[in-house]
Order: structure tokens, then C-alpha cells, then sequence
């Protein structure tokens, strides 16, 4: 079995973003940049599916901001493969599938997983995006998977707790919304001895010729706060403050 | 193009998901402000009834299949996107949920039209749609450069009432081409009973990733004991598996509207507010005073959780 798991770093929520001088994207100069948390998922799955029934894993991603590192990071946890796509410009979802669709077409494959979403993909998540280019079906929001032969029994959740299943035939793109464990963790020394044992293999993107299909004209912070009245002063100040609260609702 | 506003009917075990009502409540106001019309497309076999909870919209275009007796990612793709080539709308609204995430950007792809998703905001003439990126913490408003566009719609966005609208709007059958599927759907496998129902609860007290580590659920189990009420979480803890997804609020998991919210923790994504937004008292402490939780909450705490439970638990 070829699994196929396309990565991608993503701005670190924790930090503080910055809005660019136009006004219209994130000023991108100091940003940290993290693995997208559901990529972590994707490719936990795709190795744990490796652990059971010896699947190769292909860790693929677009050039970028500390991606090499991604890779080796996919590396040493157990990826077998890195591929990097050279040549992208623009950062819309659509370009970044087109480009992974030209990259993967000569690929042998049976499961491409990615992560359901990311942060910032505002034209549309990768999953369904790159299935389609690539003329494969494709299951989002999925918890979990069987795969047997030519075919892999797909969980995929809907709201409330509700789950579906669906039996489909491989080749398929499932966006993948959570592992069956908890994504593992590789310390830095052995991402570095990945980095000395394996390489990327690097590949052009080809044509692309499509784009988002929209054009940003403002990207602004919510009224941070504005909802809230923010209680002050230290933890044991607060606490009498929320207590009065309660006692004045009726909650306590 | 037409100028018809086309919203796609999210239906399961029978009943019409709110996310369809608050879609046909913004379309109705599009399509009255811009003399449009506006549109439902249901989807199903023998679903026809449901036409007449659709009132908001004008007209119903209804395609009937045995391959859509049940929600299916690829013959939904399928088939919206035949009923959307074969009509050219001005816009596609498709709720931003686990069934909209299969459909929207296969649509999009398939007939080459743009596709702004996480949409929380779009203006009566169509133009400009703000998305909520980054977790919430970022706006993005944009506007399709094209005709036509499948616009995302973020559960919540809109309110549903406008669009709950009982009627008889004429129904239009249309057919599709599903042969060839090779997805198929198996069963529903619903979820485990046996824990407490926190949609039932007039008190949670929710931990997010703030709570940095199980051994630390405790704390806030003592002070949900003290409290009165019970303990439930946003969806990284359930990643974890620290609690069950019987307690997860939020998109994946469920809505609860108790007397008490009380967020430790949790930064609000758009996903989680899904869930906990219309709770009638919402208190959030985080360490992080930018957190978009706060637009949400009441009352706002920016304290280490570590400081404040305790403190709060030592009063109770």
C-alpha cells in the first residue's frame, strides 16, 4: 500500500499576527510557522497504518518557510519518502492542489490523507481540491479507516457525535479530521539524524493555471474583546469578582 | 448567469439541519435586495416532502436517486454540481459543515468556479464575503473574480428563523448522472449513550488546550463537582483522548446552550463557538487577552488557569 500525505506549515496561533502594509495578508516576515495540526493527524494515521500492514509513506509538501524541516520531521517519525514541489507562487489552495496533483499524477498511490483544514485555506481545503484534479473521490472530516485490497472502510464524522461509514474503492483522498492515537512526538536530535540520513526528492510544479478565484480586499482582527467585560486585578480578586457574579444570577 | 441564489438542503435521518435555515434566511435577504431568486436544492429518494419546510425559497430544484437516500460525499458532489452547470447561479451557499466540506470545493473544481470558504458575513449584493480565518483571530474579506461562486457558510453565521419558513414553493425535479460511484454508504453509527448528555446540563465547565495536560482535568472536575455541574471540552481534548466525545462542544461535536459556560482554557475557534455560543451566561479565561473566546464570553478573565481554578474552587 502507497500512502501519499501532503503537509503544509501553518502561522502559529499562539504568536501574535501581524496585517501586512496593504492591508490585505499577514505580514509574514517574523512569523512562526508550525505543521498544521491536522497534517500531524494525517500522517499519525498514515503510520500507524504502516506500523500494521507495512504501507510506504510519502511525506509531500510545497517549497516554503522551514519545510525541509517539516519534512525531516515527517522523516524521523517514520515517513519514508519526501518529495518537495519547487515553483509555486501564490499561496491559494487551489494552486498549492494543482501543483500537488501535477507532482502526484506520476506517483504510484492507493491513499492520499491530508489534514481536514487548515487555518488559512480560504479558497477551500486541500482534500476535496486536489481529489478532484486529480479525477479521485474523496471522504472529509474522517476519524478513522480500515483499508483491505483494493478497498478501505472510511469513518467519517458528522456533528453531535454522529459517525458515517462508507466502503470506497482506492485510489482516494480522505481529509483527515483526527488519528486514532494522539500524533507522536520526535525530539530534535532525531529529526536532525534524519536530516543526515534521508533527502528530498525535489520536483517541478508544472503547469498550473488556475488561481482562487477571488481577490482579498481587507483582512482585519475581530473586535478582540469588545464581547467581553474583562475582570482585573489577581487570581483571588477574579475569583471574588466571578462569585459575586454567580450569586447575582442565581447560578450559585 | 442567472441571478438566482442557490442554497444546498443539508438533511439527515429525516430533519433539515439549521444550517440550511440560517442559509435560506441570508438568501432570501440577498435575493429580495438584489431582485433575485432564491433557490433550495434538496437532495434524496422519496425526500419530496420536505419542499414544504423550504418556504423561504421560491423554488425547490429536487433530484430524486436511490444513490441519495443517504448522505453520500461523491454522488452529493455529483449531483449539486449537475444542478449547479445546468442553472449557472450567481451564488452557491453550502453550509461550511462536515457534509458541505465533501461538496463545496469538488463543485468548485469540477466546474471552475471560485470558492470562498469560512464565510461569516457576505453583503446582500454578493460582492464581498468576509471569511473567519486563522482560528478566528484574522478577517478576510474578498470577492470572487468570477461568475458565479460557491460560498462556505460557517454554522451560526446567520440566524435560522429568517429561513424557517414553512410554504409550498414549486418544485422542479432534475436528474443526474451518479453511475460509476465508487463510494458507497455503509451505515450511521450513532453515538455511545451512557454518559452524561451535556446538552442537558445547566452548568459546564469546558477545558480546552489550555489545561495543558490530563493530570490537570481534576481541577476543573472539582470545581464542575462544587458547581453543580458538569465537565466538557473543546475538541483537542478529545484528540487526546483526555475525555470522551460525549463531551465535546462545537462543530464536530455538540450545541449546548446551558445557564453557565465557563471556558478554561479554550482560545475559540470558529468551530468550538459553534457550539456554546448562545449559552446565557459565558465566562472565558485564558492567558491570552487577543483570544477570540473573548468577543464571544460575557465576562472575560486573563489569568493563568492554574491560579484562577484554584482561587475560584477555594471560594465555593
Amino acid at each position: 500500500m502507497n500512502i501519499i500525505v501532503p503537509i503544509k506549515q501553518v502561522p502559529d496561533l499562539v504568536e501574535e499576527l501581524e496585517i501586512n502594509s496593504d492591508g490585505t495578508d499577514l505580514d509574514r516576515e517574523w512569523l512562526k510557522m508550525k505543521l498544521n495540526e491536522f497534517d500531524d493527524h494525517a500522517l499519525e494515521e498514515a503510520l500507524l497504518m504502516k506500523d500494521d500492514s507495512g504501507a510506504t509513506v510519502t511525506a509531500i509538501a510545497l517549497d516554503g518557510d522551514d519545510i525541509d524541516k517539516a519534512l525531516y520531521a515527517a522523516a524521523a517519525k517514520g515517513a519514508d519518502k519526501l518529495v518537495k514541489i519547487t515553483g509555486v507562487s501564490g499561496n491559494s489552495t487551489h494552486e498549492a492542489a494543482k501543483a500537488m496533483a501535477n507532482a502526484i499524477q506520476g506517483m504510484e498511490y492507493d491513499i492520499i490523507m491530508t489534514g481536514v483544514q487548515s487555518v488559512d485555506d480560504r479558497d477551500g481545503q486541500l482534500a476535496v481540491i486536489l481529489a478532484h484534479y486529480l479525477g479521485n473521490s474523496h471522504v472529509s472530516v474522517v476519524t478513522g479507516m480500515q483499508a483491505s485490497g483494493g478497498s478501505v472502510t472510511v469513518q467519517k464524522e458528522y456533528g453531535a457525535g454522529m459517525v458515517a461509514e462508507f466502503e470506497a474503492s482506492t485510489p482516494i483522498v480522505l481529509g483527515i479530521q483526527a488519528a486514532r492515537e494522539t500524533p507522536r512526538y520526535v525530539p530534535v536530535a532525531k529529526v536532525r539524524r534524519a536530516q543526515k540520513s534521508s533527502t528530498i526528492e525535489e520536483v517541478a510544479a508544472g503547469d498550473i493555471g488556475v488561481d482562487a478565484g477571488s481577490s482579498v480586499s481587507k483582512m482585519y482582527k475581530p473586535d478582540t474583546g469588545a464581547g467581553a467585560e474583562m475582570i482585573g486585578g489577581s487570581a483571588e480578586d477574579q475569583a471574588n469578582k466571578i462569585m459575586e457574579l454567580l450569586t447575582q444570577k442565581g447560578i450559585k | 448567469m442567472s441571478n438566482q441564489i442557490f442554497v444546498v438542503v443539508e438533511h439527515l435521518k429525516g430533519k433539515i439541519e439549521d444550517i440550511t435555515f440560517e442559509m435560506l434566511g441570508k438568501g432570501k435577504e440577498m435575493a429580495d435586495a438584489s431582485g433575485g431568486e432564491l433557490v433550495a436544492v434538496l437532495l434524496g429518494s422519496g425526500a419530496e416532502g420536505m419542499a414544504s419546510q423550504l418556504g423561504a425559497a421560491s423554488k425547490v430544484i429536487y433530484v430524486d436517486d436511490a444513490n441519495l437516500a443517504e448522505y453520500n460525499p461523491q454522488a452529493y458532489c455529483k449531483a449539486v454540481g449537475s444542478v449547479v452547470e445546468a442553472n449557472s447561479p450567481k451564488m452557491v451557499l453550502i453550509g461550511n459543515t462536515s457534509m458541505g466540506m465533501d461538496i463545496a470545493g469538488g463543485v468548485s473544481v469540477d466546474l471552475n468556479i471560485p470558492f470562498v470558504a469560512y464565510a461569516s458575513g457576505i453583503s446582500n449584493d454578493g460582492g464581498t464575503i468576509t471569511s473567519a480565518l486563522y482560528g478566528g483571530k484574522m478577517n478576510v474579506d474578498s470577492s470572487p473574480s468570477g461568475d458565479g461562486c460557491i460560498v462556505s457558510v460557517i454554522s451560526g453565521s446567520f440566524p435560522a428563523d429568517a429561513g424557517r419558513v414553512d410554504g409550498s414553493p414549486s418544485v422542479e425535479t432534475a436528474s443526474a448522472d451518479l453511475s460509476g460511484l465508487t463510494i458507497q454508504f455503509k451505515r450511521l453509527i450513532e453515538p455511545e449513550g451512557g454518559d452524561v448528555d451535556i446538552t442537558q446540563q445547566e452548568i459546564l465547565i469546558s477545558v480546552g488546550r489550555g489545561i495543558q495536560s490530563d493530570e490537570n482535568l481534576p481541577l476543573a472536575e472539582e470545581l464542575a463537582a462544587k458547581l453543580g455541574g458538569a465537565i466538557s471540552c473543546s475538541r483537542p481534548i478529545v484528540d487526546s483522548k483526555w475525555l470522551s466525545k460525549t463531551r465535546q462542544v462545537g462543530k464536530s461535536g455538540l450545541k449546548v446552550k446551558p445557564k453557565l459556560y465557563l471556558a478554561l482554557g479554550i482560545s475559540g475557534a470558529p468551530e468550538h463557538i459553534e457550539g456554546m455560543k448562545d449559552a446565557d451566561l459565558i465566562i472565558a479565561v485564558n492567558t491570552d487577552p487577543k483570544a477570540p473566546i473573548f468577543d464571544y464570553a460575557h465576562y472575560g478573565v486573563v489569568q493563568d488557569l492554574f491560579d484562577f481554578i484554584p482561587a475560584l474552587s477555594g471560594k465555593l
